[in-house]
């Protein structure tokens, strides 16, 4: 399938003259857990410089997507490229490839015996083979960037889920990652948290960053997603712009999906 | 009333049980780490080889372990390990006994240590691209090894205790020099009292200072 959203992504950074503009390709993906089949026949294509949201009912198999494309759950049949190379079997060719794919959980899984500056500087010193004072240097301009900058030298506990989740982004921005994956970012806080992730988020995606969203916050699709993904039962059941399938959503199943969120 | 004490040197044979905790300590934490590394490794042979390891020194008496280091190693294999001396030679060849049985305990502890560290520590730290080594080594073991003070603690004090074996193969410990009073002296319940005492001064301690660690090595979810 191919994005059909060229209007869309005008606006962002993207360099043309690169061979190819898709950043992360999904071809006939299959999954299952156990007799579940939870990927059907899945294929997506990213864009650089793109904002695909993924939204649809729970166990559509959304997660599940978002975690295969940088192999956390390994898929059964079909194919996954990043940036033009297939996802190697796991080893140091997948982590140097999980390097430059930033992620971000709905739990927020920050390392809880290390502050939230060496959160950040980790992976800059282990993996990126920076030095501590240029990680660092990088780690606190980035730590004031998603707002959370006084709170360097406490530990992940110490901080409200709000404030976990945007050092969770910045530890991900570290890798200077070519693609930032969000799973279901905002589903594990509290409301009065929810916007302060989602702003840090917008901004990323007005910078350029190619995203994949998996989220239940229909505002946050509609303002700042080029493209939506509606999966349900596995199966991507439609794919267009957010205009689009918000207003007039082309199948029944969408049509019902947003007919439960949106009027209560 | 202690005139029994006098002619013994006591406080030789408790610094001779302290050099036997201290060394076995440090070297089964270090294979005991790395044991337990194995059991958790992607590769089979290594999970199959921790796994056996195990099983199978955490099952034989100790005494039975002390005693091949002496019969099987030294006089039947001649390992000698670099030492000239009896009194060297079975004080290491007792350490390394001591290692090899209690390195199957600290495995387990840390491995159970290893079970609290949620999965998604792991995920994380997967996704920054971290190798095994590296997930293992900075994030796993640092927050497992924090939450297994407790239970090290006591495989510590039991390793205190177990030193005592190695007077089977006369390492001159504090065990043995109690034997030794027994035989000459009368005063058998003081002499049981004054060693009980002694390894009460080395344990207790231990325990309770452990305790505080554990408090505040803690980490906090």
């Amino acid at each position: 399938m191919e994005p059909t959203s060229g209007a869309a992504v005008s606006e962002q950074t993207f360099t043309p003259g690169t061979s190819s503009r898709a950043l992360v390709e999904l071809r006939h993906v299959d999954k299952h857990f156990g007799p579940l089949h939870v990927l059907r026949d899945v294929s997506l294509t990213v864009d650089r410089g793109e904002v695909v949201v993924v939204i649809g009912p729970s166990g559509g198999g959304k997660s599940t997507l978002c975690r295969a494309i940088n192999r956390l759950e390994v898929i059964d049949s079909g194919e996954i490229a990043i940036d033009g190379r297939p996802l190697p079997a796991e080893g140091r060719e997948l982590a140097r490839l999980r390097a430059d794919v930033g992620m971000v959980f709905q739990s927020f899984n920050l390392f809880a015996h290390k502050t939230v500056l060496q959160n950040v500087t980790l992976g800059q010193i282990k993996v990126r083979r920076k030095g501590r004072k240029a990680a660092e240097e990088r780690a606190r301009g980035l730590l004031d960037r998603v707002g959370v900058g006084t709170q360097a030298d406490k530990y992940p506990a110490q901080l409200s889920g709000g404030q976990q989740q945007r050092v969770a982004i910045a530890r991900a921005l570290a890798m200077d990652p070519k693609i930032m994956l969000f799973d279901e970012p905002t589903s594990a806080l509290d409301p009065e948290m929810i916007n302060e992730v989602l702003e840090v988020m917008r901004q990323l995606a007005r910078d350029g960053m190619t995203m994949v969203v998996v989220t239940h916050e229909m505002g946050f699709a509609r303002s700042a997603a080029n493209h939506v993904v509606f999966m349900a039962d596995g199966r991507i059941v439609e794919e267009t712009t957010p205009d689009e399938f918000f207003t007039a959503p082309r199948t029944d199943r969408a049509r019902d999906f947003l007919s439960k969120i949106l009027h209560h | 009333m202690f005139d029994f004490l006098q002619g013994y040197d006591v406080l030789g044979a408790f610094w001779t049980t302290v050099q036997l905790t201290l060394w076995s300590a440090i070297g089964s934490l270090l294979w005991g780490t790395a044991l337990a590394a194995m059991r958790v490794s992607p590769v089979p042979v290594m999970r199959g080889f921790g796994t056996w390891y195990v099983n199978v020194v955490r099952n034989i008496p100790l005494t039975v372990i002390i005693i091949f280091t002496s019969l099987g190693l030294f006089q039947t294999l001649g390992v000698s390990l670099g030492a000239g001396t009896f009194t060297v030679i079975n004080f290491r060849l007792a350490v390394l006994g001591l290692i090899a049985y209690t390195s199957a305990f600290v495995c387990e502890a840390l491995r159970s240590g290893i079970n609290t560290v949620p999965l998604g520590q792991v995920e994380a730290a997967r996704a920054l691209g971290l190798g095994f080594t590296q997930v293992l080594g900075l994030i796993v073991l640092p927050q497992a090894f924090r939450s297994v003070v407790g239970p090290l603690a006591n495989v510590l004090i039991a390793l205190t205790k177990n030193t005592t074996v190695a007077a089977a193969i006369g390492v001159p410990e504090a065990a043995l020099l109690m034997r030794e009073m027994i035989e000459n002296e009368a005063q058998l319940i003081l002499i049981s009292a004054v060693f009980a005492a002694g390894f009460l001064v080395l344990t207790l301690p231990t325990g309770l200072f452990l305790g505080w660690v554990s408090r505040k090595a803690a980490v906090r979810r």
